[in-house]
């Protein structure tokens, strides 16, 4: 046979292939982790929501599957100057009811955003910046910021557009019913059920292209084991948050697929230098009081971290699922420093430091922690534990449900927390503005800094970030805030999670950082 | 009987009242609900904007106050979770939970007095052993255990039953129901399975003890001697005098399979009350916990109720002490 037939034939073979494909409805049901508390695109900031939204909505901007800021309802943005930006608006989108999406409808969701009745969340951090808005064109806008606001792009991406028509008399609960669920990504809402399910079909005239499937099922499976099972027989064809337990068996199983990503989400350990004196929960060996509180020595921070073994429990408590941590994001995000490496594991090296600190005998600490919000959180605190005895400090464990941990330890109730941060920006500045800037609720800096680190080198550089439009310039004074904050250990980064879905062979999940779970991104393979 | 009603209507409510607040000082020592609700990210504006949304800006007191006097009017508040009434998102998980712990209970009932009987009649025969041996298990294996075994064997090794979830309803009566259609059988059949282990196990001990204790009683050997067959003498003489002590578990262990079949709910993934309430715990959604707790005593209350009717229909002579010296 001629090879230009062979191709022709090929040709013809493949152009009826999607016709055999559509003839059958294509379905899939995915197992979540945890519920959807709204549809309303504007009424409660949690990853869950924002993971389900992205279905029925989009923003001006989007994330990959890096958190890399990438064109969403925007086709282009530029800073014209510090305070203005230009943006250009996609032309020939339309919303699930037909309606184009224009302008207006970006101006109309910018008002309503920090106006949602009862709100336990809402979304106005994001377009709080933003002062006033001008309509050039049907698709170009003008946005003014108050102060140089360099994160406007990225913060774009977590604001959801609505339509004026139907987001006019629209409350939570019309949202929530289907009523006024009405955006413009690549499926619509067929049903809503609160801690549940929520049921998803195709939208055809998506200008993004063809999803690859017809109708989608979420079901809410937050028992792990039962979302395992349910994997396992076939009531879901994919689950998120596969517990780490069940991995090693799962992955050996020829009727499954497993796959996973490093995720933005880093676990490590902040030290209570808020007092002059010890901390609570921070004695001598003998339980006295402590004169100074030892973790405003560098030193002792120092030996803190040298003494943990971040590969071990990487591999075994983590079960392979965690990466050893240098800073607070893993190298593929934006402003970590490539100079900094994961604290060698030295505990002769630790006690010589606590030594040379005034603490050659060491002293009594007690760990507190969560027990049901990290992957694995109480024994990650229980091995750091042991770490600690063995270079001669009596150490205590105390872990909780985390309703009740989390409220103490802003309190600063605690001396020594493992706590976890995800940073959904997905660039390092606003990881260190949380967790180590100098605590400044005012300035909405250091706003989880429960450890009250303070260093004004590090404040400087993030200050100057702030403002410094230029990308390159910006990146390098983050990169520089980290290095500093790292070098003298402000907190103890231990790893970062890995999450892992699951799901049945002929399906193949490309994983995110964000930890999202899209159905977009599920694809069936032959 | 009436006076008695009154009086015990009014107990209840003191009961209600007394619980709602309770509850409302125990979520509050917890901790701060806008901690877990917000995302870490927000700054103080936003945090304070929250607090005052949720009207928790106010003293302890006068949230308690205000919760008060609107739950008179019937409103026991918004979930802050979800933004609709607290009551509302209870009732409607509430007909699942009640139909999950019904057909536990059935099924507990059905197998349960008849095993007990057999057991109790024929303490001694292989099969007699075999009940009770069978009846150790279901106590001392853990619930969720059982559950993930079922899900194991079921419906991953034999795939006959869906591991989760609650299937098709219809409606009967206004209330989706869904033991109707096949699909909400098969979606039932194991998490009633699972729920009704325990209680089946607790109905033939107890059937048991009291069968044996009856057989030995004077009235049952006279009916033998009078020459009644031995269906008459187990179904009329026994069974209805040892129906007292059973009625009277079966209406207190309805009541706590509802309010405790959160573990069986949460492995099936049941859209019950159960689950409801954990999840709000795990989020310190105040109303939801409230209410839930406030559904719940008014739950038990009633079943307390209907068993102390259907047990002076049993025994009239309980029926005359409860007027006379009501406890």
């Amino acid at each position: 046979m001629l090879p230009i037939t062979r191709i022709a034939l090929a040709a013809l073979f493949f152009a009826f292939l999607p016709h055999a494909h559509a003839a059958k409805e294509r379905e899939v049901s995915i197992g979540l982790q945890a519920a959807v508390s709204s549809i309303d695109p504007h009424y409660h900031n949690l990853s869950p929501n924002n993971s389900m939204l992205l279905h029925i909505y989009e923003g001006l901007t989007k994330r990959d599957a890096n958190q890399k800021v990438v064109p969403g309802l925007a086709t282009s943005w530029k800073a014209i100057d510090d305070l203005t930006w230009e943006i250009k608006l996609r032309k020939n989108v339309k919303f699930h009811d037909g309606s184009p999406f224009t302008a207006d409808d970006v101006v109309f969701t910018l008002k309503r955003v920090p106006n949602v009745p009862n709100s336990p969340s809402s979304f106005a951090t994001f377009t709080r910046p933003i002062v006033d808005v001008k309509v050039v064109d049907p698709h170009t806008l003008i946005f003014k910021t108050a102060t140089p606001h360099v994160l406007l792009p990225s913060d774009l991406a977590s604001v959801y557009i609505i339509s004026k028509l139907n987001g006019e008399k629209a409350e939570t609960s019309d949202y929530n019913s289907g009523k006024a669920a009405i955006g413009t990504g690549p499926y619509k809402l067929v049903e809503y059920i609160p801690n549940q399910r929520i049921v998803l079909k195709a939208n055809y005239g998506y200008w993004g292209g063809e999803e690859p499937w017809d109708k989608v099922t979420f079901k809410v499976l937050s028992n792990s084991a039962a979302r395992v099972a349910a994997l396992l027989s076939g009531d879901v064809q994919m689950i998120e948050s596969v517990p780490t337990a069940d991995i090693a068996k799962l992955s050996k199983d020829p009727k499954l697929s497993l796959t996973d990503k490093v995720s933005n989400r880093v676990i490590y350990v902040h030290l209570n230098q808020s007092t002059e004196k010890a901390p609570p929960f921070v004695t001598a060996k003998d339980g006295k009081p402590l004169e100074k509180n030892p973790f405003r020595d560098a030193r002792v921070r120092k030996a803190l971290s040298m003494a943990i073994n971040r590969d071990a429990i990487a591999d075994r408590v983590m079960e392979k699922k965690g990466v050893p941590a240098a800073q607070l994001l893993p190298d593929i995000f934006y402003g970590t420093s490539r100079k900094l490496k994961v604290a060698k594991f030295d505990p002769e090296g630790a006690k010589k430091l606590l030594a040379e600190a005034g603490y050659p005998n060491g002293f009594a600490l007690t760990i507190h922690g969560p027990n049901n919000r990290y992957i694995n959180d109480d024994k990650i605190a229980q091995a750091i534990a042991q770490y600690y005895t063995r270079i001669g400090i009596d150490t205590k464990v105390e872990t909780m449900l985390a309703t009740a941990y989390f409220p103490r330890a802003t309190k600063l109730e605690f001396g020594y927390m493992v706590l976890g941060w995800g940073t959904e920006s997905g660039e390092q500045g606003s990881a260190l503005r949380s967790l180590l800037a100098t605590h400044d609720p005012a300035k909405g800096m250091g706003m989880n800094n429960r450890g009250r680190y303070s260093n004004p080198e590090l404040d400087k550089a993030l200050n100057d970030a702030l403002v410094t439009m230029d990308d390159k310039k910006r990146e390098g004074l983050i990169q520089h805030a980290a290095e500093v904050a790292m070098n003298d250990t402000g907190l103890i980064p231990i790893h970062y999670e890995v999450s892992t879905w699951a799901s049945a062979k002929g399906f193949r999940y490309i994983p995110r950082t964000d930890q999202y779970t899209l159905a977009s991104e599920l694809k069936p393979i032959k | 009987m009436l006076a008695y009603a009154i009086r015990r209507f009014g107990q209840s409510l003191l009961v209600l009242v007394l619980m709602s607040f309770l509850v409302f000082l125990g979520v509050f020592a917890i901790g701060d609900p806008v901690e877990l609700l917000i995302n870490p990210e927000a700054d103080a504006v936003e945090r304070a904007r929250a607090t005052a949304a949720l009207g928790l800006d106010k003293p302890i007191l006068q949230q308690y106050g205000t919760f008060l006097s609107n739950a008179a009017s019937g409103d026991l508040g918004r979930s802050f979770v979800f933004n609709v009434p607290a009551i509302n998102l209870i009732l409607d998980k509430l007909p699942a939970t009640i139909e999950l712990a019904l057909a536990a209970m059935v099924i507990a009932i059905t197998l349960g007095i008849p095993l007990g009987l057999i057991a109790g009649l024929k303490p001694h025969s292989f099969v007699g052993r075999a009940i009770m041996a069978g009846s150790i298990v279901g106590f001392s294996l853990p619930t969720f255990w059982v559950g993930l075994v079922l899900i194991m064997l079921f419906s991953v090794q034999l795939g006959w039953l869906p591991s989760n979830g609650r299937g098709e309803t219809v409606l009967l009566f206004g209330i989706p129901v869904s033991f109707l259609t096949w699909d909400g059988l098969v979606h039932l059949a194991m998490p009633a399975l699972n729920l009704a282990l325990f209680k089946l196990s607790l109905l033939i001990r107890l059937t048991r003890a009291s069968t044996r204790e009856a057989v030995l009683q004077d009235y049952v050997k006279f009916a033998r001697a009078k020459g009644l067959g031995p269906g008459r003498v187990i179904g009329v003489h026994v069974l209805k005098n040892i129906l007292i002590p059973i009625v009277t578990v079966i209406g207190l262990e309805l009541g706590s399979v509802i309010a405790f079949a959160i573990v069986t709910e949460s492995i099936f993934a049941w859209p019950g009350t159960g689950k409801l309430l954990i999840d709000s715990i795990n989020l310190l959604d105040r109303p939801v916990v409230v209410a839930y707790l406030m559904v719940i005593v008014t739950l038990f209350i009633a079943i307390n109720f209907v068993v102390d009717v259907a047990y002076s229909l049993l025994d009239p002579r309980v029926r005359l002490g409860s007027s006379a010296n009501a406890h």
